[in-house]
């Protein structure tokens, strides 16, 4: 360790939602926090990284993502997920809870915290159940949780589908300050559907998911969220209407954050059936919520611009091979992106339909206030005085193409194979470490 | 006649003549108009072979080829059988239930099993939309799907369109309403393909909740069109083809009940007498007799259905041939 003399991350573009910070400054890290943020910072012995062309960010704060540690060990572990999400830039993660066991007591919790704490190459978050088991039916012991360190709660893919049971949810969380994300679907209402329910699904005699199962949802929990004064995050916004609905949530004061992922940000229903003439019935384009229409991408797209959409999350589900190589129907929904979120954020941000700050705020202050991060490592998201060493530096140039063999992650589950990208991470600094360089993880 | 094409398709083959080059039949949407031809001239060629007093040739002798169905079926299997065992082949039936599917082997190993115990061609019928361009993708053999969940029927919408041109010639033009369930019918969904491709109008009729209505407006040499009053529809149309109506669609609160799907959809002589003069009723079967279709006209003079099974063979037999040629250049 240098923590001592410290890391200069020198002559970048900083930009930084925290402090407001837009210019080409140097930040320097001392003892595994922020030491200043300025020009021309001296700092003698302190191990260099050259920033030039690049920008600099904080390290980014991913809301949502599967580590698949306990239970699915093939898909993916907390060592393996926790590699990817720092090569894609992620110094912080939520762990969805649908593992096995889930984490709906306080000894799950504890016992993932060991794993955490052993394997982790980055800060992990664990996120409690709603319900035990996940199963939507009792609720867990929600203030266990908190206390054992739960940063919120969620069924993760299984809505809280029964409102009275949601209502009270919201209710027990608010009292201990913690949001709950809630996947906002309508089960009933999407039946077996297993993509889009649109001019897709029906050209490829696919049972289709209709925007409206999730616009009803989150609907639904609006008015709940209203009732209780709970704090509701929807997680995974996919449809141009529940955009609207929860900016018009935001206009009348309610605690409701949203996120939306790099996925829904760049590709559309039209991945399933592919680039060529015959469809292709892409199961790597297969996730929940399904990849919606043009006219929804460019809707997400606009609310992140205009700041409605709190936060870019990453839904990173690695699958096994087998898990997609089968029929579309019974493929697993998921896509294994935390790798790739960062190149499609920035192609995004070149082709002009995204805006680079409000895209790194995205990544950075917005997923930490959302789940009020700051109240447990002070400055997190942000470049403040004292704030985590956490840094990400970006080449905002950089063209490559997606290539899931090389992928940290065990899940090399992407539509995206091919894909040619602009702009890479470059350099993250983890509490102050150098740990990611050049395509180099530092042991 | 049968070795003329032969000739034609392999040696002597004039410069520029049309070839099929394609290792499966998944679908008529990527058919262009002279596929379809070569495909139905060839298929003529073979109703020739089928009307000798021996229906047999030799031509692919030493072929094998599986019919892999994951699904129940009665006409499509016997069909595809008959027609491979016309043209020579060694045939393979396999089930899902009694095989290794039951034992849990993937689709994926199962067509590679296929293809290194010396399949050539699997005909292949599966209850998931897709599936046969999962397998088609994972096996050097050559897949011909012989229907897809609600995806695709291509074979035989082919045999449908051999049936419809010999009846009444080019299509271009032609009204062709097709009745009932398309939304969940792969038989519709090839069908409109290569009606397209022939430039005839098609009309989609059904109760709302059994159309895809994202269809309408497709098609740049013919017309789709989608409606809910079968009435409007078959004033002045050339073919009817009613669709089978599955009871799970009540079940599932797709239409209120089977008595108002007769009333509304149910092709019968006083909705008949609405069409085009020489109009003629076609159905993929099995039929619900009384259900989409009235009992008298399944069985009278408009109906072509037993005609439609016979051309089925020949079709498939052109299909089976076409493919197995292109393996062998």
């Amino acid at each position: 360790m240098k923590a001592d003399t410290g890391t200069l991350i020198r002559g970048g573009r900083v930009i930084d939602a925290g402090t407001g910070i837009d210019g080409r400054v140097d930040i320097l890290i001392r003892d595994g926090y922020v030491a200043g943020v300025g020009p021309n910072l001296a700092a003698e012995g302190a191990e260099i990284v050259d920033a030039s062309r690049s920008i600099a960010s904080a390290g980014f704060v991913d809301l949502h993502a599967h580590l698949r540690e306990p239970g699915f060990e093939q898909k993916g572990t907390i060592a393996s997920e926790t590699e990817a999400a720092l090569r894609g830039g992620f110094t912080t993660v939520c762990a969805m809870p649908n593992t096995s066991p889930p984490p709906d007591s306080a000894t799950q919790v504890e016992a993932l915290t060991e794993r955490i704490l052993r394997d982790a190459r980055v800060r992990v978050f664990p996120i409690g159940c709603v319900t035990k088991r996940r199963e939507g039916r009792a609720l867990a012991e929600l203030a266990e949780l908190a206390a054992a360190g739960c940063v919120a709660f969620s069924d993760d893919g299984s809505p809280v589908a029964d409102g009275r049971l949601m209502r009270h949810a919201l209710e027990l969380a608010a009292a201990l300050g913690l949001p709950l994300s809630e996947h906002s679907d309508d089960p009933v209402l999407n039946a077996n559907g297993v993509m889009h329910e649109g001019r897709i699904s029906e050209r490829l005699g696919l049972q289709g998911q209709p925007a409206a199962a999730e616009i009803t949802a989150i609907a639904r929990n609006l008015a709940l969220c209203e009732a209780t004064g709970g704090r509701l995050h929807i997680a995974h916004i996919s449809t141009a209407r529940g955009v609207e609905l929860i900016a018009d949530g935001k206009r009348r004061g309610l605690h409701v954050t949203c996120e939306v992922t790099p996925s829904h940000l760049f590709l559309t229903e039209d991945s399933v059936f592919g680039r060529g003439p015959s469809p292709a019935y892409d199961t790597n384009a297969r996730v929940n919520p399904p990849l919606r229409t043009e006219s929804d991408r460019r809707a997400l797209l606009a609310g992140v611009n205009a700041g409605v959409i709190d936060a870019i999350a990453t839904d990173h589900a690695p699958h096994a091979t087998e898990d997609k190589l089968c029929e579309f129907d019974d493929a697993a929904p998921g896509i294994s992106c935390i790798e790739t979120a960062l190149g499609t954020v920035m192609t995004l941000v070149a082709r002009g339909e995204l805006d680079l700050v409000a895209a790194l705020r995205a990544l950075t202050l917005g997923p930490a206030a959302a789940f009020r991060l700051e109240g447990r490592v002070p400055g997190i998201g942000s470049l403040a005085d004292g704030a985590p060493g956490d840094v990400v530096v970006i080449d905002p140039a950089v063209r490559w193409a997606v290539d899931p063999a090389q992928f940290a992650s065990k899940g090399k589950n992407t539509p995206l194979s091919g894909q040619e990208l602009t702009g890479a991470v470059r350099a993250v600094v983890v509490g102050g470490r150098l740990a990611f360089e050049r395509g180099v993880v530092h042991a | 006649m049968l070795e003329t094409a032969a000739t034609r398709d392999t040696t002597s083959s004039p410069e520029g003549e049309h070839r099929w080059t394609a290792k499966d039949l998944l679908d008529t949407d990527v058919l262009t108009r002279a596929d379809i031809d070569l495909i139905l001239e060839t298929a003529e060629a073979m109703a020739e072979v089928r009307a000798r007093p021996i229906g047999k040739v030799a031509t692919l002798r030493g072929m094998t080829v599986v019919t892999l169905f994951y699904e129940q079926s009665t006409r499509t299997r016997a069909s595809f059988e008959v027609a491979a065992k016309a043209l020579g082949a060694d045939v393979v039936n396999l089930s899902a239930s009694g095989s290794s599917v039951e034992k849990g082997e993937s689709l994926v190993d199962t067509v590679r099993t296929l293809e290194a115990i010396g399949a050539d061609l699997v005909v292949m019928r599966h209850g998931r939309s897709g599936a046969p361009y999962l397998a088609a993708r994972n096996t050097r053999a050559g897949i011909i799907n012989g229907g897809d969940g609600t995806h695709a029927h291509p074979t035989q919408a082919l045999l449908d369109l051999y049936t419809m041109r010999r009846r009444i010639g080019p299509l271009a033009g032609k009204k062709v309403v097709i009745v009932g369930d398309v939304r969940h019918s792969r038989v519709a969904r090839s069908n409109i393909w290569t009606l397209l491709a022939e430039g005839a109008d098609v009309v989609l009729c059904g109760p709302a909740t059994l159309l895809p209505h994202t269809l309408a407006g497709i098609g740049e040499a013919g017309s789709c069109t989608v409606t809910t009053s079968l009435d409007s529809a078959i004033e002045g149309a050339h073919v009817v083809m009613a669709l089978r109506i599955q009871k799970e669609r009540q079940e599932s609160g797709l239409i209120p009940s089977m008595r108002e799907y007769i009333t509304g959809y149910q092709v019968n002589a006083r909705r008949l007498a609405a069409a085009a003069p020489h109009a003629f009723v076609m159905h993929p079967g099995p039929m619900n007799e009384g259900v989409e279709i009235a009992p008298d006209v399944a069985h009278g003079l408009a109906s072509v259905v037993e005609e439609q099974v016979a051309n089925g063979v020949a079709v498939r037999m052109a299909i089976l041939y076409l493919l197995a040629t292109a393996r062998s250049i």
